[in-house]
């Protein structure tokens, strides 16, 4: 191994990521995590650290590595980012503080900096002290609305403040978008667990089964509480609007990730029941494109097809996962848009109608545009089709929470730091930007976090 | 976890279940729903809020055995606990703007009904009622309702008890000698279908509520989908209840049936190691 390459992360073997839930890749052994720390230049004007949305020290916890210090390394990161190892998983490292590192040029690989943190995330949960307990010192009560990224971000450092805090979350089981959306292969539902419950150690209360708005009015929880944070994720998945998407067969993302995610659908004596399509074609090609197409894959579709409009290149999903999907054996079909869901029977799924596209040059807001070929229409055949096309707000917010103020798609309108319209009531991640990245829900979680111990701090 | 304060075999396979869970109670009203998993790896099932209590903080449930889990929870009793119990979920009834209502039930439907009677009569408010069911056996809560209206009218499809027919026999009847604002039925997707076909007749409204497929209750999955004039709509957060008029039907049954084959299997493997 060069040095001008990371450090490869293992793999399983390729069958087991075929028939398998099992994670795909393996983090690093603390040899292959001190030899990459060494990459690291260690710059004082560190770069990468403007790439992170939670402006983690990345030289300060790498250096830590280098010289074996793994408990040094775990207390600076987690002064950052209460959700490593999940964050080490799902971030797109290589948009963000990667991209940054001096290292990367067109001959040297960055720092793998994305690695490295779940090597410290994974070590600090088999590692961990009690020594994080704090006792809330504060006489202040936030309410958490939801458990995904922005919420458990938010907690963390409302509680590291001493703050009391309690989380409402509507399903049975926490970590909203981690738990029901990203699969058992790319983030473990353990590990998930682990991170939370080393919330609860900071003296963080989760609520399950309560649905702010409905369970508790928001009225109720305004009263009692001295500060909300609304973090309830995106919410209603979007259809294309094309016809045929009533057909059975037809899923959601959400739909089909949920089934298998949360409700473990994919394991023998499951209740909760998943039809193992034979081919299965996605819609979309974003991450939960990718999540829901691998999943199918696994689940016996032969082959599991992505269908995309644009190009390779314009694919919204990690690259890392494009390769992970395409090594597991899925057929990327590209430049070609669906225009009809048909069905032999009326009832059920039979293929998708697509017309091809061709790219027609990047326009000013650098997206590149592509227009459909007139009579260009063809037929695929499927029995199951998944629409990953991302979500719409949910109406719920906007019906209980009255004076809420939101634009016009019932996105949540907040300031810079993540106040609303309402005093004392704050909000962050995809219930205000729509469908983004775990971390960005997770930056703005913490930017209101500060938010509202400095409001706080003022009014005591 | 939530305490199974009382249990009531109401018939062969319909359980009365009270249960504990006075935050859902606080805020329950009439139309609402609540969802519940019964174990750690049960699965997720809406169930109608028959009644509640808000001073006990309990609510009640009618559990029909069809399938599975259905049949799982059916077999716990009074003391024993379940593990997730989540609500109120959906928008309530919303009868403000009705003076005459004619509340009609098929089967199980008696779920909503019975709390949409109950507020009616609450509010001093003409209404009359039509319980259906296959027998004497599945029609429960005659005596209930008969404490919320002078003379309700129960059908049979066998005759055993009530008029041996249909609920739409009657809804027919009403509909020719009196005048109504509005109505609601609740049941089976066939049974709803059915009466807003008669009442339509009539150029009166009907208002349905949907039992779809859910999976979180709350908006997210998008499971429960069905096309209402001509937009996706999700039964879960935008009803569960609609006009029976802006309701693809053809749609919704054939969507109804999604999982009929695998559940079917699995509640035969269920009863076979029993």
């Amino acid at each position: 191994m060069t040095k001008a390459k990371k450090n490869p992360l293992l793999e399983i073997t390729l069958d087991e990521r075929q028939n398998t839930f099992k994670e795909t890749t393996i983090t690093y052994d603390a040899e292959t995590a001190v030899r990459e720390a060494q990459r690291c230049y260690n710059c004082k004007n560190a770069r990468c650290i403007g790439g992170c949305p939670v402006g983690v020290n990345i030289p300060g916890f790498i250096s830590k590595i280098a010289t074996r210090d793994f408990d040094s390394a775990a207390l600076i990161l987690k002064t950052f980012n209460g959700l490593p190892s999940i964050c080490g998983r799902v971030c797109p490292q290589e948009q963000q503080c990667e991209k940054k590192c001096v290292k990367c040029t067109d001959k040297t690989e960055p720092v793998a900096i994305g690695r490295l943190e779940r090597f410290v995330g994974d070590y600090a949960l088999t590692h961990s002290s009690n020594n994080e307990y704090q006792p809330n010192n504060s006489c202040f009560k936030i309410a958490v609305i939801g458990s995904g990224p922005a919420s458990l971000s938010c907690a963390n450092d409302c509680a590291k403040a001493g703050l009391h805090v309690t989380v409402f979350e509507a399903l049975h089981s926490l970590g909203g978008v981690l738990s029901y959306g990203i699969p058992e292969f790319r983030l473990p539902k353990n590990l998930v667990a682990s991170e939370i419950s080393a919330l609860e150690k900071l003296g963080v209360v989760f609520k399950l089964n309560c649905l702010i708005g409905k369970t508790i009015t928001f009225k109720n929880l305004y009263t009692e509480f001295d500060a909300v944070f609304i973090g309830t994720g995106a919410g209603l998945p979007r259809f294309i609007g094309i016809p045929g998407e009533e057909l059975n067969g037809v899923y959601s993302a959400n739909e089909y990730l949920t089934r298998v995610n949360l409700m473990k659908a994919y394991l023998k004596d499951a209740k909760t029941p998943i039809i193992r399509h034979n081919r299965v074609i996605v819609l979309g090609g974003g991450n939960v494109a990718f999540d829901s197409v691998r999943t199918a894959l696994r689940l016996g579709s032969k082959p599991a097809i992505l269908a995309y409009r644009r190009s390779l290149n314009e694919l919204p999903a990690r690259s890392e996962e494009i390769a992970h999907a395409l090594t597991e054996g899925v057929q990327i079909e590209t430049l070609r848009s669906p225009v009809g869901i048909i069905s032999d029977d009326g009832i059920n799924v039979s293929g998708v109608e697509f017309v091809k596209s061709e790219l027609t040059g990047i326009d000013s807001n650098g997206q590149q545009n592509f227009r459909t070929i007139p009579n260009s229409n063809f037929v695929m055949s499927c029995d199951g089709v998944i629409v990953a096309i991302g979500t719409n707000p949910n109406p719920i917010i906007k019906d209980c929470f009255n004076d809420l103020r939101t634009d016009s798609r019932g996105y949540i309108l907040v300031d810079a730091d993540g106040k609303t319209n309402i005093n004392n009531v704050f909000a962050g991640g995809d219930a205000v930007t729509g469908a983004d990245t775990v971390i960005s829900a997770m930056g703005a979680g913490k930017r209101a976090a500060h938010t509202i111990i400095n409001t706080l701090k003022d009014t005591h | 976890m939530y305490l199974i304060v009382s249990k009531k075999i109401l018939s062969q396979d319909i359980v009365e279940y009270t249960i504990q869970a006075p935050d859902v109670a606080k805020t329950a009203m009439p139309g609402q729903f609540i969802i519940l998993r019964i174990d750690s790896d049960g699965e997720r099932v809406p169930f109608t809020i028959c009644d509640f209590d808000r001073t006990k903080g309990t609510i009640i449930i009618l559990v029909q055995t069809v399938g599975a889990t259905t049949y799982k929870l059916s077999q716990k009793n009074a003391g024993e606990y379940i593990s997730d119990f989540i609500g109120p979920l959906g928008n309530h009834t919303d009868l403000t703007m009705y003076k005459k209502v004619l509340l009609v039930s098929g089967g199980i439907g008696i779920a909503v009904t019975y709390p949409q009677a109950k507020a009616l009569n609450s509010e001093s408010k003409q209404f009359d009622i039509i319980a259906g069911a296959r027998n004497k056996e599945l029609l429960i809560y005659t005596k209930e309702l008969g404490l919320l209206t002078n003379s309700p009218y129960f059908t049979t499809d066998d005759g055993s008890f009530g008029h041996k027919g249909f609920v739409t026999d009657v809804v027919k009847q009403l509909l020719q000698s009196k005048t109504y604002d509005v109505v609601f039925a609740v049941g089976p997707l066939l049974m709803m279908r059915a009466v807003y076909n008669v009442s339509r007749e009539f150029g009166v409204d009907t208002i349905i509520s949907m039992n779809s497929i859910m999976l979180d209750g709350t908006g997210m999955c998008g499971c429960c989908r069905l096309t209402v004039n001509g937009e996706i709509k999700y039964a879960c957060v935008h009803g569960p209840e609609f006009n029976a008029s802006s309701i693809d039907w053809n749609q919704a049954i054939n969507r109804s049936k999604r999982f009929k084959e695998i559940e079917q299997q699995h509640y035969c493997r269920i009863l076979n190691n029993d």
